[in-house]
């Protein structure tokens, strides 16, 4: 099949195809950028927590009434709880990760740098959050038993010692970050802080944070009237347990409330639910741009298809084969297409430069354009194959006729 | 005429009812679609309270420690600033606010207790929001000062505790404390949460309602934003009351510009003041925002929202296009029906009223399925947000839907434009010759 003469033809209807490949060069444009937005949510969402994701869940008791004992209440409530069968292990801590309401402070290297400060996360938890949150300690050693503080909040104790996420030691010395181990750091008001050892991997409670795998744990308990209790179960114990653990709870015949009865995923779906919205959205304006375009390069294929019905005729008259025909149509549309893509490779960087200055957003992958472009040549290939399929059935004879 | 026009239209939509539909389908989803983002944008980025949007003001100082890289300066105060512009004696409506939790205690024992979401704020908080009353109304200046145990209760929340009856002057058992209920409060639920912009833009208002000073003297639970950029001096609560930490809102209402002017200077005064005594280090910005400025400056409105503008504004370029196309190959298709009124003495302008007539047709019919596919799309939103967040206020209002329709027959004729004009210039000769 000779270009030439397609394409010749082609500028007889200029308007035509700058319809379609204006349509093209959007839906390119939307599809690559939209894609790039779901697949960075995608990868957001998927980092992980460091927790046994699945098998995890919380539950929150405060209590009222003045003969509420809540340290007491706290060992017996951890004791049975680690009794129920299905239980790995629980433990007591003041946030949940990837929930997005948490705590964070700033520390440094040496006393009274500010400048050098590095945020994290702040967790306040017992000996038993390394189980129940599946933490490994890459060096140093863990808190043991009797380290763990209990005061009130209106109490001041030192701790003494803390750990740091692998991320948060890194942050703190970039060069060196096992040697943290052993050192102390200093919080924001410049409170000394020996690092004891160091855990893989415990994000922040928000997602959206610069410092997401930075965090710090305490081994204190502030007794305020309300904990948080968060259980790591046998794999496929989880939702049972949920319910045995409630009533466990509400059977123990104190004075207090049980909240946020809820499992790890459902919190996470919680604190990702705009993420999760913004993608559906982008997926059905993804599908509905892919079908609009579609009908409209079928719809002008069978306009123009039906103006030229004597000329196919004629053509078939005239010894072109049915294959011809076909091939003509799709090599047509190959051509409006290739225009098509072009314009979009070029309007779907300005777009994305668009979002890079605007929203913070990283560039887009090199791939993402050609890719587009593929895709789209292969959409308008697939949507006008049924009207040239048509027109090579137009028979030799209409040649004949009058109109 | 008009409506033998529309009696054409509708004819010529019978005789090509496939691409007659495709192009109702076309504008139908670009409109639809367009209007499902317009709405969320309409909602996030409206004004939410408009006759006194530009009197209402958050007054922001200038916090912070200049030691700290890419330190900004949080929304909201320290108590012992907010104690005093409250204590400032002048008749300028103001308001301290911040939110708590608390266990409730219901009366008559026939529910469990259970947690509720307050708000502390002063007597003018109701009035400076336009906040509606069912009964009741809210406490006094003196009552705040007294720091009486007074308090008003959401609708929702006066539902659940005494079935909607009138509850003022029955008594609540909260955080162990006796409140008397002086108010009921009618449904409440501005849209973004402008009077608290710290915890996202979409949320349910609070559950009861108390004078702000007992939160401190009560020692209630705070819930909400705290910001400190440094350390109390020690763990006890009046440590943090006089530390550098930020989590009071504070706003004023300043009916003109006399007033502004006076408070701005006032608020200026005290801020240089401050910077005596070594506080608010950074270089000032504005002090005084209003409701309208205070949004953009918390970037209230998501940037998703815009995203989501700027994709759905190319998928309607996209379906218009289309509509374009479509338009052309029905009307040219229609030459010799064209020809023919022509040689019947149509003249251009006719012909040009007809196809825009038409064109407009095609656009209605697609503005109206429109609504459907809008309407549809909101169903999603709405399920896609859950239960958690409210989602009253993702409707299709009489607003909406007028912009939808008219926007569908306006953008369907400009994208007629051209074929309206090739269809009223052909040549009558040449189609009268083939027929």
């Amino acid at each position: 099949m000779q270009i030439g003469p397609v394409f010749r033809a082609l500028m007889r209807n200029k308007l035509g195809v700058l319809l379609i490949a204006m349509q093209i060069a959007f839906t390119m444009t939307v599809l690559v950028n939209a894609l790039y937005i779901i697949n960075q949510r995608a990868a957001n969402m998927a980092r992980p927590s460091g927790l046994d994701e699945a098998n995890t869940f919380h539950i929150s008791s405060v209590g009222y009434g003045s003969d509420y004992n809540e340290s007491v209440v706290m060992d017996d409530d951890l004791n049975r709880i680690r009794q129920l069968p299905g239980v790995i292990d629980a433990t007591v801590v003041n946030a949940i990760p990837v929930s997005s309401s948490g705590s964070s402070s700033g520390y440094m290297t040496e006393a009274g740098r500010r400048e050098m400060m590095v945020p994290a996360a702040l967790y306040r938890t017992d000996e038993n959050v390394f189980r129940t949150l599946d933490l490994q300690i890459v060096a140093g050693e863990s808190f043991s038993r009797g380290d763990i503080i209990r005061r009130a909040s209106n109490e001041d104790r030192d701790v003494p010692g803390v750990m740091l996420t692998l991320a948060m030691a890194e942050a703190l010395l970039p060069d060196d970050p096992m040697s943290t181990v052993g050192k102390t750091i200093y919080a924001v008001d410049d409170t000394p802080l020996r690092v004891i050892g160091l855990v893989d991997k415990l994000q922040a409670p928000w997602p959206n944070s610069t410092f997401i795998e930075q965090a710090v744990l305490y081994p204190e308990v502030i007794i305020d009237g309300s904990a948080t209790y968060l259980i790591r179960t046998e794999p496929g114990f989880r939702d049972e347990l949920m319910v045995q653990v409630e009533e466990l709870l509400a059977a123990s015949g104190h004075q207090r409330i049980l909240r946020n009865n809820q499992s790890f995923e459902y919190t996470r779906n919680e604190t990702y639910r705009i993420d999760n919205l913004m993608t559906s959205i982008l997926k059905v304006v993804i599908a509905t741009l892919m079908f609009i375009t579609s009908l409209g390069i079928i719809g002008l294929a069978v306009f123009s298809i039906n103006r030229r019905r004597k000329q196919i005729g004629t053509r078939r008259a005239l010894g072109a084969t049915r294959p011809d025909i076909l091939g003509y149509f799709l090599l047509e549309n190959m051509l409006i297409s290739g225009i098509g893509v072009v314009a979009g490779a070029a309007l779907t960087i300005a777009f994305n430069m668009f979002l890079v200055q605007t929203f913070n957003m990283p560039r887009i992958d090199w791939y993402y354009t050609p890719l587009g472009m593929l895709a789209l040549i292969i959409l308008g290939q697939l949507a006008v194959i049924g009207p040239a399929r048509n027109a090579s059935l137009i028979a030799p004879a209409l040649a004949t006729r009058s109109v | 005429m008009f409506l033998y026009y529309v009696r054409l239209a509708a004819l010529s939509y019978r005789r090509n009812p496939i691409l007659s539909s495709l192009m109702v389908l076309a504008v139908a989803i670009g409109v639809g679609a367009y209007m499902v983002v317009f709405t969320l944008n309409y909602v996030l980025g409206g004004d939410p309270i408009p006759h006194k949007s530009s009197q209402l003001y958050h007054v922001q100082f200038e916090y912070g420690d200049p030691d700290i890289a890419d330190f900004e300066p949080p929304p909201q105060l320290t108590y012992r600033d907010a104690m005093v512009l409250l204590e400032q004696t002048n008749d300028v409506r103001r308001t301290v606010s911040s939110k708590f939790v608390a266990v409730l205690e219901p009366p008559g024992n026939q529910l469990q207790p259970f947690f509720i979401n307050g708000r502390g704020s002063s007597a003018d908080f109701f009035a400076m929001f336009d906040v509606p009353f069912l009964y009741g109304n809210a406490w006094s200046r003196t009552d705040d000062q007294a720091q009486q145990q007074v308090a008003v209760l959401s609708r929702e929340m006066n539902d659940r505790l005494f079935g909607g009856q009138n509850s003022v002057g029955e008594t609540l058992q909260m955080h162990g404390l006796t409140f008397q209920i002086i108010g009921v409060l009618d449904r409440w639920q501005p849209t973004p949460m402008f009077y608290d912009v710290n915890n996202g833009p979409i949320g349910t208002g609070e559950e009861i309602y108390i004078p702000w000073g007992l939160i401190a003297s009560q020692q209630l639970r705070r819930s909400g934003n705290t910001n400190c950029w440094a350390a109390p001096e020690n763990a006890s609560f009046e440590a943090f009351l006089n530390a550098e930490c930020a989590w009071v809102q504070f706003w004023v209402e300043l009916p003109d510009q006399q007033v502004f002017d006076d408070y701005s200077n006032f608020i200026d005064n005290y801020s240089a003041q401050q910077k005596e005594f070594g506080r608010m280090p950074l270089p000032p910005a504005q002090r005084l925002y209003d409701v309208n400025e205070w949004m953009v400056k918390n970037e209230v409105q998501p940037d998703e929202t815009r995203i989501l503008s700027a994709l759905a504004a190319m998928l309607m370029a996209v379906c218009l296009l289309n509509t374009v196309g479509l338009l052309l190959a029905k009307f040219l298709g229609k030459s010799g029906e064209i020809g023919v009124r022509q040689a019947l003495g149509a003249n251009r302008r006719s012909l040009f009223i007809q196809h825009t007539i038409e064109a407009g047709f095609i656009g209605a019919l697609g503005g109206i399925l429109g609504l459907g596919v809008s309407a549809l799309g909101l169903e999603g939103i709405k399920i896609l947000l859950g239960n958690e967040i409210p989602h009253d206020w993702v409707v299709m209002n009489l607003p909406v839907v007028g912009v939808t329709i008219t926007l569908a027959i306006i953008s369907t004729i400009l994208a007629g434009l051209y074929p309206i004009w090739r269809a009223s210039t052909i040549n009558p000769a040449i189609h009268l010759k083939t027929q």
